[in-house]
């Protein structure tokens, strides 16, 4: 520790502490992974299969199902992300966030890796809708590239929204107006998007929205990489690059606004 | 926690005309401090005082809004990086995180501090018993008196090494029986490690237990500084801090406080169980 001036090695090792004590916590309680299944594969069981017999959506020679399985996973990873800001305030009403702003760990470091743990729990969901996307016969990619690719997007989404999330709580500062906040943004940010439709199909001045949502570059990045034949419609460098600064905003705009949430 | 450039310093905290105001209230009012390296020093004054500001803005977490502070030899607000470096810090509220082991939420907080991957494992095994909470070690923290959990946060500071921890009201709501526990703690790591204590109260026979020398703070202000010894005698033959408290501040210390104060202490209480 005779060290003052800090290296990325360093900020990088702080990152991850943080990440792993939400690793550790989700260690110790397993069941909110399982509850958190339940509601993609409600989507995925019961809309899937009911609208794949309307045959009411054009899909681009793709079944409904195989259609819907992507954007139900990126839906699973932002409704889980866009509340956990939620947590960042019950940190904050127990004293621990006071000490992590205490640390020597800069700002940036604390937020970063709060994103990170977010998205190991979105990685948990991946796998949770990958196999039950298998179980229904979604026609699947399983190169390890297009594993590997899947992997990254789902942390990179869930990073996303998990920061758009602090923001939203380092502003609102309340559990109540936070959780309110959250509920008027979640179902707009959903049906503003290509998870269930495609952008094709949307009036004019909903596609404009829909190409100003995140959502709608990770939904495009996920559907390339799960689905057998499917052709990514706004390019996989697209997504990764919209989705990387949108993040890097987002960092930039928590780290700033992190200690205000201390009131 | 030193770094390489740092050189000794006489007094490990150091304020100057130091201020904070939230719009037309003046928490704290020009206050002054010195505190010299390796004392225990306690900040006492009804809730309510500005104590807790002095130590956020102490700490980084609060810019002041006019004056200046030095702590660990760094301004805390242009060399907020390395103040955060240099010390520990236990909140008034049990900041220890419920869904971790104790042993966890050691080993997180050495990880942010940069304790290097050597000693870590054997500082926080050492700390542990140190405070007497080796035994659950390995349970959530959730599970923890309220007392443990004070042992533990002052357990992390043995992990850092800090130059300076502040400890912001220590031992409010805590049982007499935690609450002695916890002074001993206090007291055998200050022997040991020779680590500078700034710590707030509102109760007398703490700061008489621990502290060498206190500052009274009223309505923002320091109203008196010296040792317990010396303001008693001061007062008048027989008194004891408690007539120094009252004599200087008109209160008798368990009333006054704004309601977030109020609430904080009883969102403490409740915790501590």
């Amino acid at each position: 520790m005779g060290r003052s001036r800090l290296s990325l090695r360093d900020y990088l090792g702080q990152t991850l502490a943080v990440a792993e004590a939400e690793v550790r916590k989700l260690r110790h309680d397993p069941i909110e992974l399982l509850t958190r299944a339940i509601q993609p594969l409600l989507w995925l069981l019961i809309f899937g299969q009911v609208m794949n017999r309307l045959h009411a959506i054009p899909t681009g020679g793709v079944s409904y199902e195989d259609f819907l399985a992507p954007g139900i996973l990126a839906q699973s990873v932002v409704f889980i992300a866009i509340f956990y800001g939620l947590s960042a305030i019950w940190e904050r009403d127990s004293g621990v966030l006071a000490k992590y702003l205490v640390s020597p760990a800069p700002r940036w470091a604390l937020v970063v890796g709060k994103a990170l743990g977010s998205g190991v729990r979105s990685l948990s969901q991946a796998v949770v809708i990958f196999v039950l996307a298998v179980l229904l016969g979604v026609h699947l990619r399983f190169e390890p590239a297009a594993i590997i690719g899947l992997l990254v997007f789902t942390l990179l989404g869930s990073a996303v929204f998990a920061t758009f999330s602090l923001v939203i709580a380092c502003l609102v500062k309340t559990r109540e107006r936070f959780m309110g906040v959250g509920q008027l943004l979640t179902m707009p940010l959903f049906f503003a998007s290509n998870a269930i439709y495609p952008v094709a199909l949307m009036p004019s001045w909903l596609a404009a929205i829909a190409r100003l949502n995140p959502l709608t570059y990770l939904v495009d990045a996920l559907r390339a990489l799960m689905l057998v034949g499917w052709q990514s419609t706004l390019g996989l460098g697209t997504d990764l690059a919209v989705l990387s600064i949108v993040l890097a905003v987002l960092v930039a705009v928590a780290a700033r606004l992190y200690p205000i949430i201390l009131g | 926690m030193l770094g390489d450039a740092v050189t000794p310093v006489q007094f490990v905290v150091q304020t100057r005309g130091l201020t904070r105001s939230f719009g037309a209230l003046t928490a704290v009012d020009h206050i002054d401090l010195q505190v010299a390296t390796g004392s225990i020093f306690g900040l006492l004054g009804p809730n309510g005082a500005g104590k807790t500001t002095i130590i956020r803005m102490l700490t980084t977490l609060l810019p002041p809004s006019a004056g200046e502070a030095w702590v660990a030899g760094f301004d805390v607000l242009h060399q907020a990086a390395q103040v955060r470096q240099h010390i520990g810090y236990v909140p008034q509220m049990l900041s220890a995180d419920p869904d971790l082991s104790g042993y966890e939420n050691l080993l997180i907080f050495a990880k942010l501090y940069r304790v290097p991957a050597s000693l870590r494992r054997v500082r926080i095994k050492e700390a542990l018993a140190f405070m007497g909470i080796a035994e659950a070690a390995h349970a959530l923290v959730r599970h923890y008196s309220g007392g443990m959990i004070r042992r533990l946060e002052i357990a992390q500071s043995l992990v850092n090494r800090p130059e300076v921890l502040f400890l912001d009201e220590p031992t409010m709501g805590l049982d007499p029986a935690a609450r002695h526990a916890v002074w001993g703690h206090v007291q055998s790591l200050w022997r040991q490690w020779g680590t500078t204590i700034f710590m707030t109260t509102h109760y007398m026979e703490e700061a008489e237990a621990l502290c060498q020398t206190v500052a009274f703070i009223h309505q923002g202000r320091i109203v008196k500084t010296g040792s317990p010894a010396a303001l008693k005698a001061e007062a008048g033959e027989g008194a004891t801090l408690d007539d120094v408290f009252i004599q200087l501040t008109g209160e008798s210390g368990e009333e006054g406080g704004s309601f977030s104060e109020a609430s904080r202490t009883r969102q403490a209480a409740r915790r501590h169980g």
